[in-house]
């Protein structure tokens, strides 16, 4: 190997060597690069990171509390919760983000049906602020096969999840509706009013009734716990967890036989059924035909179902036992009477010849009994028992407007009396003030003589009604009319005694004499059991005695000289039948109002009803069964005599 | 002789006696070197640790992985009873054959995700024809300088550039940046170690930055988005973005002791993605944090600093390019992995070397091991 050569490998050894060299500080440079970063990372930055890692991992969740529920006076459950699906979407979860939301909704229509107001209102709550990676709800309570069908696809439907839930259901459905109300979806501008932190689980918020107003009770309190999700937002383990705390129970005064019976005899009728306990006031029954059932809208009727209920001619949705004004008709004739002689201004003696109409001025306009010829002469009692108008006429004009409408107040007319049921109506109670400011006019002898046969601007709502009738029960003893008997357990005499605003305090109504309510009473019970009284048919072999008034309410006014023919007239223009009333006539134990529309005459449209739910009330199902089997049995024993 | 050979053969001596007498070592006979066979055995121990973690607790994953450092092993032996010198002619042949299998990717090959990286001939297990240019654009450039003058003459780095080129585009067409980017850093680095002259290097760089809007032009579109996220995460916090934001998350959140083995809540709740293969430096940082990382990373330095010694050792060109080369070529895989995961590299497929889970990256990393250890096992003995 000649000498250069050699020198010039060595030389090129040094060279690669110096290289090596350069690498391996090149390396060593890398590598504390990278550590440094790690440095960074790991311990400059750990906290921000162990937050964020937390942040990803952690989630509070809101619980919503259960609803309470609500129980019948015998404990029969009248609105429950029971278990639900609930279809929701998570869009950061969908296989293409967010903006493949209405391709994933179309592929799901290929395996359930959804509805169009559905995904309306779905795209609603997309828009609402929300935490990302939690679910937006699409559907409410799916079915079997729907959840099997969603879960057979689950693979291709990668952010469609199903969640349990509890919702609220209805046993009964269509006969409460209009004594319970319903709970629905919160809308935005309930949403606006409510506690968003209580209400940050909560899906459902009671709509009418019984379930809108004791809201704040049937709640409860909304919990809270940190959960540890996975990236796909499933729950791997609970960290920490409040408990919500449950609504309370409530118990109403409802009686769910009498409610349901109630219901039954309005089926394909229009009218209201209002019955209460005079010794507490509590609602029994409280019922408006025709109806509808309570738990499509608690998920979300579908906008065709809503629309026909909406549009129909009978009125469906409107409940008639709060917010239906009707003439009362002949029902406020006892007030009448009352009014007439505890004002002192007719005397108890006080009796009319009645020619079968009544005629303010010679030459005037005639006013008609309702029977032809007339019942001639006519005391108090007899115009209770037999409903003659002449009477009334003859004492409303001899009292004029005030002191009828004051009894009238006195009787809970022209108020709110129910409190618990934030649809009532005051309807009208026409003092003078009223129709000044009303029909900017001011009173005639001849609205005295409407008012005192309980029509013309007189209109009253079955609930106050019954409240009459109560009041005519307990000779004037008042309590709240009210639906609640008791929450969680506790008694509640007036919704003042849990924090709300009792409605205007009526006073117990003091007759300077109180044998007057004694003659009432029997004239009243002669109604029900007279050979003439006009609800004699209806009072006719019961086993207690009962008290009432029917009451017969003119659409229309009739013209004079006309000859009333019900068949003529459109079956909208035909009359109320009405009937208030009690039983059993001493201490009773139920009032009645019941309101047939266009059903014709009181006692034959109203007082059979009357007379089914007393016996329901009094005797029961079962003592109606066994005074069944003692009549057969007496039947029995005569043909063996 | 000079005094100084005198001195060196008085010194040497005693030693070259004992060797005599005892013959070369056990480990040399089977051309193994227990060192760097040692620090890669513990890689890939601590390796499968995470790897079960990874993994989502997965032993049939741990005993796949168990299968292919098996394999990898058995290819590391048989090549290092090759000897270069005997093999070093047909390595032209072998970069023909590899041009020719990477041609056919592009024809006939199967791949997933829009890229074509697999090539099925009947009766081969499927394999990546890019894997094998890994070894074989190293060699054919160290073959290729060898038989140059060194420092190597312009015309002569032109032609190396050539031979790296070519299998470079051709990997890049499939598309996959990763490998080409590996391969062709393994062939300059040959040309770096032929020992190019300093005015080119910094001439090089130059015109690399300058074409660097270029190569932007050039780039597909899902690789400019890898470009952009990298330069930006939060831009996509969902979706390309997600990846390194996670993965970030993890390392930070791991600080200095970790959560601990299998408590990493990041991999363990599946807000990191590719636990098991790309992103395991990710895990080990969340469960093992800074120190067990620090390991790792330390075991990598090992493997480089035994590869730069070995290089060091080397007398033949040939042999010192392609050692250097080759290690140089490692150290560019952890780096690149690693630099990702950590959010310093945009996000390229590149697996963690000997950890990540995969057996075809294993193997040709342990055949580059082989050729290490055989160029080792022939060096000129010191008697």
């Amino acid at each position: 190997m000649p000498w250069s050569q050699m020198n010039n490998q060595h030389q090129e050894v040094s060279q690669f060597k110096a290289r090596l060299w350069w690498a391996l500080f090149l390396i060593v440079l890398v590598f504390a690069g990278i550590v440094s970063r790690l440095v960074y990372l790991q311990v400059w930055q750990h906290q921000h990171y162990v937050t964020e890692s937390d942040d990803n991992r952690q989630q509070l969740q809101a619980i919503a509390p259960t609803r309470g529920l609500i129980y019948d006076t015998n404990g029969d459950l009248l609105a429950g919760n029971r278990a639900s699906h609930i279809l929701t979407l998570v869009p950061e979860q969908l296989a293409g983000g967010r903006g493949s939301i209405d391709g994933v909704l179309a592929e799901l229509a290929q395996v359930i049906t959804i509805d169009e107001g559905d995904i309306k209102r779905f795209k609603r709550r997309l828009n609402q602020p929300r935490r990302p990676h939690s679910p937006v709800a699409l559907s409410f309570q799916l079915n079997q096969t729907e959840i099997a069908q969603i879960i057979v696809n689950q693979h291709r439907l990668p952010g469609v999840r199903i969640v349990p839930d509890l919702v609220r259901y209805y046993p009964s459905d269509e006969g409460f509706v209009h004594a319970l109300g319903y709970v629905g979806r919160i809308n935005d501008r309930e949403l606006a009013k409510l506690d968003s932190t209580n209400y940050s689980a909560t899906e459902h918020v009671g709509k009418l009734g019984v379930e809108r107003y004791y809201e704040t009770e049937l709640h409860g309190t909304v919990g809270y716990q940190t959960v540890e999700t996975n990236a796909r937002g499933r729950v791997i383990q609970v960290l920490d967890r409040l408990e919500p705390v449950p609504g309370k129970d409530i118990t109403l005064f409802l009686d769910a036989q009498l409610q349901q019976t109630a219901a039954k005899l309005l089926e394909g009728k229009r009218g209201a059924i209002v019955a209460i306990d005079p010794r507490t006031g509590g609602v029994l029954a409280m019922a408006s035909a025709p109806s509808y059932g309570a738990n499509q809208f608690v998920t979300g009727i579908s906008n065709a179902n809503y629309q026909a209920l909406r549009k129909s001619d009978d009125l469906p949705l409107f409940n008639r036992a709060l917010r239906g004004r009707y003439p009362p008709a002949s029902t406020v004739k006892p007030v009448i009477a009352i009014a007439g002689i505890d004002s002192g201004i007719i005397s108890r003696k006080y009796s009319i010849w009645d020619p079968g109409y009544y005629q303010l001025t010679e030459d005037g306009r005639l006013y008609r009994d309702w029977k032809e010829g007339g019942h001639g002469r006519v005391n108090m009692h007899k115009s209770i028992v037999e409903s003659v108008d002449t009477f009334y006429y003859s004492i409303a004009h001899l009292m004029g407007n005030t002191p009828m409408t004051k009894y009238l107040a006195l009787f809970g007319l022209g108020q709110v009396t129910i409190a618990d049921q934030p649809e009532a109506i005051k309807a009208v109670l026409p003092t003078k003030k009223w129709k000044r400011a009303n029909r900017n006019a001011s009173w005639f002898r001849g609205d005295s003589l409407n008012l005192g046969i309980g029509q013309g601007f007189l209109s009253a709502t079955p609930t106050q009604l019954a409240t009459m009738a109560m009041l005519l029960a307990n000779k004037g003893q008042w309590h709240q009319i009210r639906m609640i008997k008791a929450i969680d357990g506790q008694a509640v005499e007036k919704v003042s005694d849990i924090g709300r605003n009792d409605p205007k305090q009526p006073v117990n109504i003091e007759l300077k004499r109180t044998s007057d309510w004694n003659k009432i009473h029997n004239a009243m019970v002669d109604v029900m059991h007279g050979k003439k009284g006009t609800g004699r048919r209806s009072g006719a072999d019961s086993s207690y005695k009962i008290a009432g008034k029917t009451g017969t309410a003119q659409v229309l006014g009739i013209k004079q000289d006309d000859t009333y023919d019900a068949e003529k007239i459109a079956e909208r223009f035909r009359d109320h039948g009405l009937y208030i009333g009690w039983a059993p006539a001493k201490d009773p134990v139920i009032v009645l109002a019941v309101i047939i529309e266009n059903g014709g005459g009181g006692s034959s449209a109203a007082a059979p009803l009357a007379r089914k739910l007393f016996d329901v009330r009094i005797l029961g199902a079962m003592a109606e069964e066994k005074a069944e089997e003692k009549a057969e049995e007496k039947d029995g024993a005569t043909n063996d005599g | 002789m000079g005094l100084q050979t005198m001195a060196d053969f008085q010194r040497w001596a005693p030693e070259a006696r004992r060797h005599l007498k005892k013959g070369p070592g056990l480990w040399l006979k089977l051309k193994l070197d227990p060192w760097l066979l040692l620090v890669l055995l513990a890689i890939m121990s601590f390796g499968l640790l995470v790897l079960y973690s990874g993994s989502g607790s997965s032993e049939t994953a741990v005993n796949k992985q168990l299968v292919r450092y098996g394999l990898a092993l058995l290819v590391m032996v048989i090549i290092t009873q090759v000897n270069l010198r005997h093999v070093q002619r047909w390595i032209p042949l072998l970069y023909i054959a590899g041009l020719l299998l990477l041609v056919a990717v592009l024809l006939f090959g199967a791949g997933a995700k829009g890229a074509q990286r697999w090539l099925e001939i009947p009766g081969l297990p499927r394999f990546q024809p890019s894997e094998i240019m890994k070894l074989v654009v190293p060699l054919t450039v160290s073959w290729y300088l060898a038989g140059q003058p060194r420092p190597p003459k312009l015309i002569h780095v032109i032609v190396a550039m050539v031979l790296v080129a070519v299998p470079v585009l051709l990997i890049a067409k499939q598309p996959d940046l990763g490998t080409s980017l590996l391969i062709g850093s393994s062939g300059v680095f040959v040309v770096f170690f032929a020992g190019l002259l300093w005015r080119y290097i910094i001439l090089a760089m130059a015109l690399g930055a300058a074409g660097l809007p270029l190569m932007w032009m050039g780039l597909r579109e899902y690789q400019k988005q890898r470009v952009i996220t990298f330069l930006d995460p939060e831009s996509d916090p969902l979706g390309a973005g997600w990846n390194i934001i996670q993965s970030k998350i993890a390392i930070g959140s791991g600080g200095i002791n970790g959560k601990g083995w299998l408590q990493g809540t990041q991999s363990h709740l599946d807000f990191l993605p590719e636990t098991h293969t790309d992103f395991i430096v990710a895990v080990l940082a969340e469960e093992f944090g800074l120190i067990g990382v620090c390991v790792l990373l330390s075991l990598y330095f090992l493997v480089v600093l035994r590869g730069l010694i070995i290089a060091g050792y080397a007398t033949h060109p040939f042999d010192r390019m392609l050692a250097a080369s080759l290690t140089l070529t490692f150290f560019v895989y952890v780096v690149v992995n690693v630099g990702m995961v950590s959010g310093l590299l945009p996000v390229v497929g590149v697996p963690l070397p000997l950890v990540s889970y995969g057996g075809t990256a294993a193997v040709t990393l342990m055949a580059s091991i082989g050729l290490l250890m055989s160029i080792h096992a022939r060096r000129p003995q010191r008697i």
